[in-house]
């Protein structure tokens, strides 16, 4: 078993993971069109892999009402974005949360002073981008 | 003859501003809205930059507080870029002088509409007030 760890680690150390490695430092870019199109508009389209299934179920399921906006789909694009992300999900994270930044792990990385998220810049928690140059391409390794 | 007359004179004077920027698409799409702004209106007589302007700008009641104009996340410039208000996300801008691909989808151009009306006046726009919005942008 030690063995196995030590063997481990040095797989870690080749391929340059951080020994805070992560499975969502690194997550697939967005390859389904329609995603990228309807979800992007008002923010990143964020990648399936940053959810469990159960949460993006829920978040297809209330577009009426998305967080206070009016996101609904027609049903073609509606059916073919829920396989997408569904499919495409994480495998962990808590199904009950419909955010991802209010996730475990998420707010684990993110223990910043309260003042950073009322940066102008910033604005919003969900603002990736603002602080992750390459989140569009699912990359939040940059720091 | 002089009832008949306005709104042909109307016409044209709209269809002088596209020409400037001319699109095939998005003249097709402002004939639709003045066809519907013909049925919804006896008085309509031809869109007006003017008038968009003031919508674009506001600021109006009956939306949300934080955004009581299409300026609130398009900026009063619409030839800059914009911003989300609350998700920070940049915008490209309005103006189809800076984003030529602007009012040329009908279906996307009908989805915005359809979900930033109600939050910017707390309610749909009418047809008129659409087609004087693109014909603001149009020429901006
Ligand atoms: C009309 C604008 C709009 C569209 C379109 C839209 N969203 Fe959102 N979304 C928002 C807003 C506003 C928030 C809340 C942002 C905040 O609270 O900071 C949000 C938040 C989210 C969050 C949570 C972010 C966090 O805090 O972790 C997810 C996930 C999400 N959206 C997924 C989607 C998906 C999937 C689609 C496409 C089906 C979509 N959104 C389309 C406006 C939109
Ligand atoms: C205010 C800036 C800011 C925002 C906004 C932000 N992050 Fe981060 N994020 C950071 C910083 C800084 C770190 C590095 C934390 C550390 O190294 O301990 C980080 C770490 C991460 C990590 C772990 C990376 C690793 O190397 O293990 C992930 C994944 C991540 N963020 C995803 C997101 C996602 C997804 C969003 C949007 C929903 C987001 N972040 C929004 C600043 C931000």
């Amino acid at each position: 078993m030690p063995r196995r760890l030590a063997a481990a680690s040095v797989l870690l150390l080749l391929s340059g993971v951080t020994s805070s490695a992560n499975e969502f430092e690194r997550v697939r870019p967005v390859t389904n069109d329609a995603t990228r199109k309807e979800c992007g508009e008002c923010h990143m389209a964020f990648q399936p892999g940053l959810l469990p299934a159960g949460s993006w179920t829920r978040i297809m399921d209330g577009l009426d009402d998305h967080f206070g906006e009016k996101a609904s789909l027609p049903p073609g694009p509606a059916t073919e974005i829920r396989a997408y992300l569904t499919g495409n999900a994480a495998g962990r994270g808590d199904p009950a949360l419909l955010r991802i930044t209010e996730q475990r792990w998420w707010l684990r990385e993110h223990r910043f002073r309260p003042e950073v998220w009322l940066r102008k810049d910033v604005l919003s928690k969900a603002n990736c981008e603002a602080c992750h140059r390459d989140a569009a391409r699912g990359l939040y390794d940059d720091d | 003859m002089i009832r008949f007359l306005m709104p042909t004179l109307a016409v044209f004077a709209v269809g002088g501003a596209i020409a400037a920027t001319a699109n095939p698409a998005r003249t097709a799409l402002l004939d639709g809205y003045a066809a519907q702004a013909k049925a919804q209106s006896a008085t309509f007589a031809g869109f007006s930059a003017e008038r968009g302007r003031a919508l674009y700008l506001g600021p109006h009641t009956g939306g949300k507080p934080e955004t009581n104009a299409c300026a609130a996340c398009h900026t009063p410039n619409p030839t800059a870029q914009g911003r989300h208000q609350r998700t920070g996300r940049a915008i490209e801008p309005m103006a189809v002088s800076a984003t030529p691909k602007r009012f040329t989808d009908p279906a996307e151009v009908e989805k915005r509409f359809d979900r930033d009306c109600p939050n910017v006046l707390g309610r749909a726009c009418t047809a008129q007030e659409k087609g004087d919005f693109i014909t603001y942008l149009a020429g901006q």
